[in-house]
């Protein structure tokens, strides 16, 4: 892992030395992807069902979903959602839902009430390349809320062509 | 000491979170507030501070008591969600405080064995090393502690924090714990 982001390095720092002119400009507006984080895919139900809403909903979580380097916004992206909330532990089916991205590579989804768990208040969001045919990286995300009473929770991904 | 221990377990006991916990799940955050209510009865209890002829009797029953509940507590947390708690034993965990209760977990389990192997030991090394790996025990288990958001209240927390604290400490230095390691 970190030889291979060592060799990464080497060869964009050896590219940007060969070809100032030609790389300098796109990294300039390059947009880095976002890394899957520690915990993120934790109880993940893999293919969790798309859905209008979890359960009775009460709190929103929203996002969006863009491609790495020129930031385009990507539309019909699945998104997968899960979290212990006031109507279910992680592991519960009832838990999980997915969503879809609109043409601005906005999604947002109602859910339950997320409350502390295992120490935080934290959501999980996927984003399961095996479920989606739109050729990106698989990213597992776990943001924490500012606080347990905040009512919505707003998440952006950056995803990586495969 | 009444009030440093009852206030807390009261505040996890009627906590609002534990309407959405599976009672597996209350009982594992329970025992972890047992422990840390055991640490502040331990070193008090060795001191001679508490009442009752055999401190150091108690003591022994207590520290099995406290391996007990560390015991209820990650087995309770690993039926709720067995990633998150892998994630914790093998130091890989995004939450800050995990890796401190395994550290104080192991050094408490540490502790408790080396008082079960006390007479094949050189009483001069036995305290200083029990006493080390207690200090971890108390470090680890605060800062776990402080870190969380539980069911414990925030101003009850850090006051059984403080006296836990402050009794391992004002013990330890009576006792000289380190003593016997500066005698040639």
């Amino acid at each position: 892992m970190i030889s291979l982001r060592r060799r990464t390095v080497l060869a964009t720092g050896a590219a940007a030395l060969a070809a100032p002119a030609l790389i300098l400009p796109a990294r300039a507006e390059g947009l880095a992807p976002t890394p899957t984080m520690r915990g993120g895919a934790n109880n993940c139900r893999p293919g969790a069902p798309l859905v209008d809403r979890i359960g009775g909903g009460g709190f929103l979580m929203t996002g969006s979903v863009r491609r790495a380097g020129d930031g385009a916004p990507l539309p019909g992206r699945r998104i997968q959602i899960w979290a212990h909330t006031t109507e279910g532990h992680e592991r519960d089916a009832r838990s999980h839902g997915a969503t879809l991205t609109d043409a601005e590579g906005h999604f947002a989804l109602d859910m339950p009430q997320i409350v502390p768990a295992f120490g935080q208040p934290h959501g999980h969001l996927a984003y399961d390349a095996d479920y989606d045919d739109g050729g990106f990286r698989t990213v597992f995300l776990r943001p924490i809320m500012g606080s347990a009473r905040d009512r919505t929770l707003d998440v952006a991904f950056v995803l990586e062509p495969a | 000491m009444g009030l440093a221990l009852g206030v807390p377990l009261a505040a996890s006991s009627s906590s609002p979170l534990l309407a959405w916990r599976e009672p597996v799940y209350i009982v594992a955050g329970f025992a972890g507030v047992v422990a840390l209510g055991l640490l502040l009865v331990q070193p008090l209890l060795v001191g001679g501070h508490l009442p009752g002829p055999r401190g150091r009797v108690a003591h022994r029953w207590v520290g099995a008591g406290l391996v007990a509940a560390i015991v209820v507590h990650v087995a309770g947390l690993w039926i709720t969600s067995p990633p998150d708690v892998i994630d914790a034993l093998t130091f890989t965990s995004p939450t800050p405080f995990s890796g401190w209760g395994v550290v104080a977990m192991w050094a408490a389990f540490g502790a408790a064995g080396l008082a079960a192997i006390r007479r094949r030991m050189r009483p001069r090394l036995w305290r200083p090393a029990h006493s080390a790996l207690v200090a971890v025990v108390v470090i680890g288990t605060v800062v776990h502690a402080l870190l969380i958001q539980g069911t414990m209240g925030t101003v009850s927390k850090a006051v059984l924090c403080a006296c836990v604290l402050a009794a391992a400490g004002a013990v330890m230095s009576r006792l000289r714990a380190w003593a016997p390691l500066l005698r040639r």
